[in-house]
């Protein structure tokens, strides 16, 4: 047998191609639609419920309300406590899974195919008939608090929070999901039953299957279980993150002092773009390259060359309004300085004298599209999936043409993304960390005098 | 329900293990060194670890990072280390699964030549800004350090956690890592998975041509080590917190031997879930606490069996303590219900069947099979290790409640905020971190 030849890197095949699975879709006469993919190499079905309903749509003042809302949907329905709707999933080895995003409500549940029509039964009585019980929700609630109070402990959280403050201001995408304590306050049963009443609306809501599971099979399943579901005018709002683009931040250095940190949490970024941006392939190409995967440009020089911290990446959240463009790292303390200004410096470059060159644009573009089936992998990454196009009207050939779409992205269009995304003059810098420490590397740095920020929490 | 492969052994000892799934266009690649924290010695705690950083930073016949040409090629790649193992993977296309290979054979073969003492600095850099951000800058993130400590004594290769004590990081010598890579980074103490879109003999060829040529080492010897706790011991961590928590620690079964899987089933029912009986009488009943845990803690040597519970505002560790233990002398008198049993079983179907659905990366197909490999030696063991749960009853559980739970041989942990001591469970002493 022949030893492998070391003088060169064995060559690698061209990409392979990948289709996604069918998309079969129906509707139920209460105008609920279904989507359902066959994935049937295990005996394991996903189902999932999206409502294009998140946080961005909490009434001012009440934020928090939309994932209060989702979080008091597995507390209870019918004659069964919140105790036994936790037993009933469990019995059957599932539970209701609930996340809250700026842009979405998404319920999921996975399950062994064999307990597929217990388990959307269940479902369905949760979401469409919650108990609300009061006093389930002052329980809630008072978890919720808690939350708020643990999270002045953990530096990552603060720093998220800063930032988006800093970032968007007054516009929908400056809150967490959570809410704050105040706003926590203002809720009652009353707010969530209303809530939940014009926002969870078959009209308004799509159901997903994913797995060992046929069409025919779901969408009978579906009426009878949410069939019962009764149809109502939507009263979905106009999305307001949308309505109402951030104004510039009003302070571009800021830091939540935490006497004793062992570290700093550093985030450092800008108002990016929406999911509809015609732009979005070329930037996550020219993401890649800028922090995006480990031999991005600002994982090697923070991590790689200055050891300063265990990791530091960028990222694109697009959403539904234009969310925010983020590099986030945490960094030894007496280094805050030095990798704020070296972060600052590749955002400049990239942009300038040193633009994304041909062989990073193919070798990001290799990483993005090579390896692509790995992520429909599993029943509840092929919902996912389905949810995304759902959530924003992508075409069912999405991700078939995901490969091609990537591979069209030339130098000069990546290049442009930098000059024309990429703003050094709107980026704002949040830190969290101990100020003693900080505050004279940031002076001696010329990054100038930051102002004290308490997150609302 | 089972994993089916092919298990062969090279001349130079390394175990070899292919399955196929044809499933998608990709193969796992996944390499494990039987060497973890375990391994170490006292004074030089964390080798194991950042000796893990220094296999992505070159080798001999490519020299200029290990994650650049597979990132090129569509990979996603990891390792990571615990007391018990290191373990490294790759998943790629099914074009590139000669690159996995040569990539990973030559760091095997052929690290030392590319290392220098320049990565060797900044790596342990990087380690000390993972310890920081991990566990020195996360809330409670010193109390599994004061616990291991606690609960095995100063010469017990699980008495320090994989990320290490600082100082001992700061003491680390490049001199250090020649010896560690020959003693255990060689194939008579590794396991190589291919899983994927592969054909059995094809691949085994393939491995064959990148992995024969690396000459064997000596095997390290087992080491056994056991320990217990002869008293009820409480110890206490001021942090920078608000609320504060308690943790209880109960020496319990290693990995895979009578009464681990039991008392992972028993983690469960007593405290995971709404459903469980601590949440059930702390958070949604009395509300004393914000929030509940038990772990069985599975390792190679012996295991350790927690609860973590976090009081909420305005009640007290004290309160917290009660609550547990009455809930623990509820279950010690009168063992498990039958729905407990029924929900128990029903779960552990339902996660085996799931942790069949990807391939490769942590916990994926390709990891399974080489824990079982170099854990039990055989790997097929998924369909024992479904039958051992299976096979549990009522009465098994009750008697593995009532072994190793008892309140004269555990460790109380109360980790408080600064400055207020008074909150920690009464007769606590400080706990030991660093």
């Amino acid at each position: 047998m022949t030893r492998a030849d070391r003088s060169r890197l064995p060559l690698v095949g061209p990409t392979l191609p990948f289709r996604f699975s069918r998309i079969n879709k129906d509707r139920l006469t209460n105008k609920l639609v279904l989507w359902s993919a066959e994935h049937r190499t295990l005996p394991v079905v996903t189902f999932m419920l999206v409502l294009p309903v998140g946080s961005a749509a909490d009434f001012e003042g009440y934020e928090g309300l939309a994932a209060m809302t989702g979080d008091m949907m597995d507390e209870g329905t019918g004659n069964l406590s919140a105790i036994d709707v936790n037993g009933a999933f469990a019995r059957i080895g599932a539970h209701l899974e609930t996340d809250v995003s700026a842009d979405a409500t998404m319920f999921t549940v996975t399950v062994l195919a064999k307990f597929a029509q217990q388990a959307l039964s269940l479902f369905a009585d949760c979401v469409i008939r919650p108990r609300m019980d009061v006093a389930d929700f002052d329980r809630i609630r008072q978890l919720r608090l808690t939350r708020l109070v643990q999270i002045r402990d953990m530096p990552s959280a603060i720093a998220d929070r800063a930032f988006m403050q800093v970032v968007y201001g007054t516009h929908p995408y400056a809150h967490m999901a959570l809410g704050t304590e105040e706003s926590l306050r203002q809720l009652s049963i009353d707010t969530v039953k209303m809530f939940h009443s014009r926002m969870y609306r078959a009209s308004n809501a799509t159901l997903i299957a994913s797995g060992d599971i046929a069409a025919e099979e779901f969408e009978r399943m579906a009426a009878d279980t949410f069939g019962t579901w009764v149809d109502g005018a939507p009263e979905i709002p106009e999305d307001a993150a949308i309505a109402a683009p951030p104004a510039a931040p009003v302070h571009r250095l800021v830091i939540v002092d935490k006497p004793g940190s062992a570290q700093s949490e550093i985030r450092i970024g800008e108002v990016g773009l929406s999911r509809d941006t015609p732009d979005y392939h070329p930037l996550i190409v020219l993401n890649m390259i800028l922090g995006g995967q480990f031999v991005s440009r600002i994982n090697m020089k923070l991590r790689q060359e200055k050891g300063l911290t265990y990791g530091a990446r960028t990222a694109f959240d697009f959403r539904r309004g234009r969310g925010p463009f983020v590099l986030q790292t945490s960094v030894q303390s007496d280094g805050t300085g030095e990798a704020i200004q070296a972060s600052l410096l590749e955002i400049h470059a990239i942009r300038t004298d040193r633009p994304p060159t041909g062989e990073e644009v193919e070798v990001a573009k290799a990483a993005l599209t090579r390896g692509y089936p790995r992520n429909f992998e599993t029943a509840e990454q092929i919902a996912r999936a389905m949810a995304q196009l759902v959530l924003y009207g992508l075409p069912d050939d999405y991700f078939d043409t995901f490969t091609s779409r990537i591979a069209d992205v030339t130098v000069d269009r990546a290049r442009q993304m930098a000059a024309t995304h990429l703003h050094p003059d709107r980026l704002a810098t949040a830190i969290v960390s101990d100020s003693s420490i900080v505050l004279p590397q940031l002076a001696a740095a010329g990054l100038g005098e930051p102002t004290p920020l308490l997150p609302r929490l | 329900m089972k994993i089916p492969f092919t298990q062969h052994t090279l001349e130079n000892g390394l175990r070899v293990i292919i399955h196929e799934d044809r499933r998608l266009p990709m193969v796992a690649v996944n390499l494990w060194y039987h060497v973890g924290s375990k391994n170490e010695l006292p004074g030089r705690t964390g080798f194991a670890h950042l000796f893990e950083h220094l296999m992505f930073e070159g080798s001999q016949h490519y020299d200029k990072g290990y994650f650049h040409p597979l990132q090129e090629a569509g990979a996603a790649l990891n390792g990571s280390t615990n007391p018990d193992r290191t373990n490294y993977w790759e998943v790629v296309p099914t074009n590139a699964l000669d690159l996995a290979l040569w990539m990973e054979s030559d760091r095997m073969g052929y690290l030392l030549p590319a290392l220098t003492t320049q990565k060797f600095e900044t790596q342990r850099e990087v380690v000390l800004n993972e310890r920081r951000q991990n566990y020195e800058n996360r809330p409670y993130g010193l109390s599994a350090s004061a616990i291991v400590k606690a609960l095995f004594p100063s010469n017990h290769p699980y008495h320090w956690l994989t990320i290490g004590e600082t100082e001992d990081l700061k003491a680390a010598t490049f001199e250090d890592v020649r010896e560690f890579f020959s003693t255990y980074y060689h194939p008579a103490n590794a396991s190589l998975v291919v899983a994927g879109d592969v054909d059995t003999e094809d691949a085994l060829a393939r491995v064959r041509q990148h992995f024969d040529e690396i000459p064997p080492g000596p095997k390290p010897a087992p080491l056994d080590s056991t320990a217990e706790t002869t008293t009820e011991r409480r110890l206490l961590l001021e942090d920078r917190i608000e609320l504060p928590r308690l943790y209880l620690s109960w020496h319990s079964p290693a990995m895979f031997t009578d009464g681990d899987a039991e008392m992972d089933l028993v983690s469960d029912l007593f405290a995971n879930g709404k459903v469980s009986r601590l949440y059930k009488a702390l958070v949604y009943e009395r509300r004393i606490a914000s929030e509940v845990m038990a772990f069985q803690n599975s390792r190679e040597l012996t295991g350790f069996w927690q609860v973590v519970a976090t009081a909420a505002p305005g009640h007290s560790l004290v309160e917290l303590q009660q609550g547990i233990d009455e809930e623990l002398a509820k279950l010690t008198d009168s063992g498990p219900t039958e729905d407990e049993m029924q929900r128990g079983h029903a779960q552990i179907e339902a996660q085996f069947v799931y942790r069949l659905q990807t391939l490769g990366g942590f916990g994926g197909k390709a990891d399974q099979l080489n824990a079982y490999s170099v854990f039990v030696n055989d790997p097929g063991y998924f369909e024992r290790d479904m039958a051992r749960y299976a096979a549990i009853t009522q009465q098994d559980l009750h008697g593995a409640v009532r072994k190793y739970l008892r309140k004269d041989n555990r460790v109380l942990l109360s980790v408080v905020p600064k400055g207020k001591l008074s909150l920690a469970l009464p007769d606590s002493t400080p706990a030991v971190v660093s």
